[in-house]
């Protein structure tokens, strides 16, 4: 195990270093920060003096080599915008988007796992089929539209939600968090289920797929044969085979869910990494791009590790499989 | 009374003053794009200067017409050609009961441009001036040249105060520790993307704040903005989406307030280079740059149909333009209307100029900056087609397109020909559009910064530089509606329309719209 973990990390330095260069010599390509940053009403002195400021007078190489002599000892620069450490800006925000996505991943299980168990156990009835059906409009309906048809409903026309926004924040065993309040709760049940609404399609797709597999195959016969228990069947015979490729797919989309929470985060004016990170591409805000973007490939890395070490809790064969190597 | 009674009377009497609060008026404001610093010096931009008129005040205010009035100077007037005098209002304190002095100007002078990492900074108005303290509530400030536009720049900076100013970084302001000024609110909080909130200052030396507590919210997304509205999370949002405008007239729930703005939407033509890259013949030959003859950029300017534009793409939320500011606005000329549309004219200026067949060009625009950008980009491409000028449209986001526009060249040349802009005069009058897109391209004196066209005409430079050097505000007023006009006859730029912004606010409360796009919680009334 300790072997793989280190591996594992070896790997995932290599795999930093590389995006570190794509994404700073990507997006030092386009277009030139002075332009969005300046006021219209500056003279030419003034836009040689502001390129300065920001360093951007300087050959791209050199730019890079201050970069990440910085970035190793955790210092990824400062935004052009804020003027403030683009790592804090980053950090920052991250909660937000953490309890957002958090909340998305807990509904995608709550919702998904049972109806997906429902529809393959049952995959005639009409019920069934209504699920399954839904799940493809959960698929398919683009984000930014559900959003807003959320907020007209349940905000602007029945008033029980608030349209935009992330409600108050309180403190618990040391975690700060909107998900201790009501008022946060409230503000976090619209762009939680707007974000997780294609997750859980995609957890009632899987479920049901490895419940219609599994039911069939000769360790259930046996278990049905040996006289157990319905309940005892589905619920651990079945439901722990079937979680697999469920835990690998939701370990994943969690870090999408962290990652591209892009559109919900508008949408809802959420103030979380993913507007922060719209907000820089469309600012040209270098550095905060580039701080982002290597958080976020250090989160998926940790996410496959702490996947694959869920694995061999659910599977024995993998913990074998691991200690024989 | 036992003291159980008295106990319960107590309990009774302090649920009834928690439960006053709610005559408190506190007010929300959503704003399509937030402020990115508190302080005031760091980032020279429209939000944050909007932002900054709470906390902080100038040492010369505009009012919503941009018009100059007093502010932390009582008075001012020129002593000579080369200085001012500024008399500094009194028994005005700072939020943490200081008082305000001459020593806070020379303060802040010292401090503006020069905050450290300032992406835009507001040396723009401070470089050239020395200030001098003449008593504690009198300044002097010289300039090497006769300078008129000193109460304009005055206006433009917001003073902070020596004592907790000294040493502050941009973090001290934005965490609070140093956001103390004079202005009609005391700063509150500040999280970013989120919120920030601010509370009335009871010893404000003008007009007391009308709202206890004013919390600004950014929702970028305009259809979420209006929906935030009309769910009653928020109280006044800017920028309302052309397209919902509409329907949220018929809304009873909410009240919307419009105004021009100082912005004029207009388009610049390539007048420098003899082959220009975007204008060829039809048949895609290479040919002499058409737009250097003045009938051809007439043509052009005579093709469009500015009311259409104003009616459909801009759905009424426009006026058509023909200079650069709209009228009422300091030094615009009264003989200019706007070119009416007269497309067989237009045919006839081409046929003139020995283009009888046309030539086909491509319009270069922002899709993400101003109202409706992308879709006047067509409208116009469409008109020109009709005329015989083959356009075709193309259009980026702005974070690629102004650099392109500026220095996408070789030699950091404009790289386009013929482009859809926009300017709004932040001095709100007209030396700003003059200087930054008519005068000649001139980097070592500061001119033409923004004359992505490159157009050069000596005449109107002398005009404009003789303006800015002229302290009489009625012989400068005519110079440079002289200025104009000339440049207008000469179709140096070709003016669309003026913006129109915005607001809506709900039932009860109205915003005082402004020309300078600010929204400030001091415009809301009830």
């Amino acid at each position: 195990m300790t072997a793989f973990v280190i591996r594992r990390l070896l790997q995932s330095a290599v795999v930093v270093f590389v995006m570190s260069l794509i994404v700073f010599f990507g997006v030092n390509v386009v277009g030139d920060p002075v332009d969005m940053l300046i006021n219209p009403e500056a003279d030419q002195e003034d836009i040689e003096r502001a390129i300065r400021a920001l360093g951007l007078d300087r050959p791209i190489g050199e730019q890079y080599f201050y970069f990440v002599k910085g970035a190793l000892s955790g210092d990824f620069g400062r935004s052009f915008i804020f003027g403030e450490p683009a790592l804090k800006l980053v950090l920052q925000r991250m909660p937000a988007t953490f309890e957002l996505a958090f909340t998305a991943l807990v509904m995608a299980i709550v919702f998904g796992i049972p109806l997906g168990l429902y529809a393959g156990l049952r995959p005639n009835a009409l019920s069934s089929k209504t699920i399954m059906a839904g799940s493809i409009l959960g698929f398919s309906l683009p984000t930014f539209w559900v959003g807003l048809m959320l907020i007209m409903v349940f905000a602007v026309m029945l008033g029980w939600l608030p349209a935009t926004g992330r409600g108050e924040v309180a403190t618990f065993l040391g975690i700060s968090s909107s998900l201790f309040t009501l008022d946060g709760l409230s503000h976090i049940i619209l762009p939680a289920f707007n974000l997780a609404l294609l997750k859980i399609s995609l957890v009632i797709r899987l479920t049901r797929a490895g419940t219609r597999e599994a039911i069939y195959q000769d360790y259930i016969k046996f278990a049905r044969a040996k006289g157990l228990s319905e309940n005892r069947i589905i619920f651990v015979h079945l439901l722990k085979n079937i979680l697999i490729p469920v835990v690998t797919v939701l370990g994943l989309e969690f870090g999408n869910l962290v990652a591209f929470s892009v559109v919900t985060e508008t949408i809802f004016a959420w103030p979380g990494m993913g507007k922060l990170l719209i907000d820089s591409i469309q600012q040209l805000d270098r550095p905060v791009i580039v701080a982002y973007l290597i958080v976020i490939v250090l989160l998926f890395v940790l996410i496959n590790l702490i996947v694959d070490v869920l694995y061999s809790v659910l599977d024995p064969r993998v913990r074998i499989g691991e200690s024989q190597t | 009374m036992s003291p159980a009674r008295i106990l319960c009377f107590a309990f009774v009497l302090a649920s009834v003053s928690l439960a006053t609060p709610a005559l408190a008026k506190d007010l929300t404001i959503a704003l399509a794009s937030e402020p990115t610093s508190i302080d005031p010096h760091f980032h020279n931009l429209g939000p944050n200067n909007a932002f900054a008129t709470h906390i902080f005040d100038r040492l010369v205010k505009t009012d919503e017409k941009q018009s100059l009035i007093h502010g932390l100077a009582v008075s001012w007037k020129p002593l000579d050609d080369t200085t001012w005098e500024f008399k500094l209002r009194k028994d005005v304190k700072f939020h943490d009961g200081s008082p305000f002095t001459a020593d806070d100007v020379i303060f802040t002078f010292e401090r503006a441009p020069n905050v450290p990492n300032s992406p835009s900074s507001y040396a723009t108005y401070i470089k050239g001036k020395t200030v001098q303290k003449f008593d504690d509530h009198t300044v002097h400030i010289k300039t090497k040249r006769p300078y008129p536009l000193m109460p304009n720049d005055m206006s433009t900076f917001p003073i902070v105060s020596k004592k907790s100013g000294a040493g502050a970084k941009t973090e001290d302001f934005n965490s609070g520790k140093a956001a103390i000024g004079t202005g009609p609110y005391k700063f509150v909080e500040y999280v970013p993307g989120d919120r920030i909130v601010i509370t009335r200052n009871d010893d404000y030396w003008g007009d007391k704040a009308k709202w206890d507590k004013v919390t600004f919210k950014p929702i970028k997304s305009g259809p979420s903005r209006v929906a935030a509205l009309l769910a009653g999370d928020v109280d006044v949002i800017e920028s309302v989406p052309t397209t919902d405008i509409e329907r949220l007239k018929n809304e009873p729930k909410v009240q919307l307030s419009q105004g021009i703005s100082n912005r004029v939407i207009y388009l610049h033509l390539d007048h420098d280079r003899d082959a220009s890259p975007f204008v060829k013949a039809k048949d895609g030959s290479n040919i002499k740059n058409p737009l250097k003859d003045p009938r051809v950029r007439l043509a052009i300017s005579k093709a469009i149909n500015r009311d259409a534009i104003v009616e459909r793409v801009m759905e009424d939320v426009a006026i058509k333009a023909g200079q650069l500011l709209p009228e009422g606005f300091f030094g615009v000329s009264p003989k200019l209307a706007p070119l009416e549309h007269d497309p067989n004219a237009a045919k006839k200026l081409l046929t003139d100029a020995g283009l009888a067949n046309g030539f086909s060009i491509t319009i270069h625009g922002p899709n993400d900056r101003y109202i409706n950008d992308a879709k006047i980009a067509e409208a116009v491409a469409q008109m020109l087609t009709r005329i015989g000028i083959k356009t075709a449209v193309e259009t980026m986001p702005r974070s690629v397109y102004f650099k392109r526009a500026s220095r996408g060249g070789p030699d950091k040349t404009p790289e386009f020909s013929f482009i859809l802009v926009g300017w709004g005069a932040g001095s709100g009058e007209a030396s700003s559009p003059l200087k930054s897109l008519i005068h000649t391209y001139d980097k070592s004196r500061g001119f033409g910064a923004s004359n992505r066209g490159r157009y050069s005409n000596a005449e109107i430079d002398k005009l404009i530089e003789d303006a800015l050097a002229t302290v009489d505000d009625a012989k400068r007023q005519k110079l440079l509606a002289k200025a104009t006009e000339m440049a207008i006859a000469d179709v140096a730029i070709i003016p669309l329309h003026y913006q129109v912004n915005t607001w809506a606010a709900k039932k009860g409360l109205k915003y005082k719209a402004r020309t300078d796009e600010r929204t400030v919680a001091m415009g809301v009334t009830e």
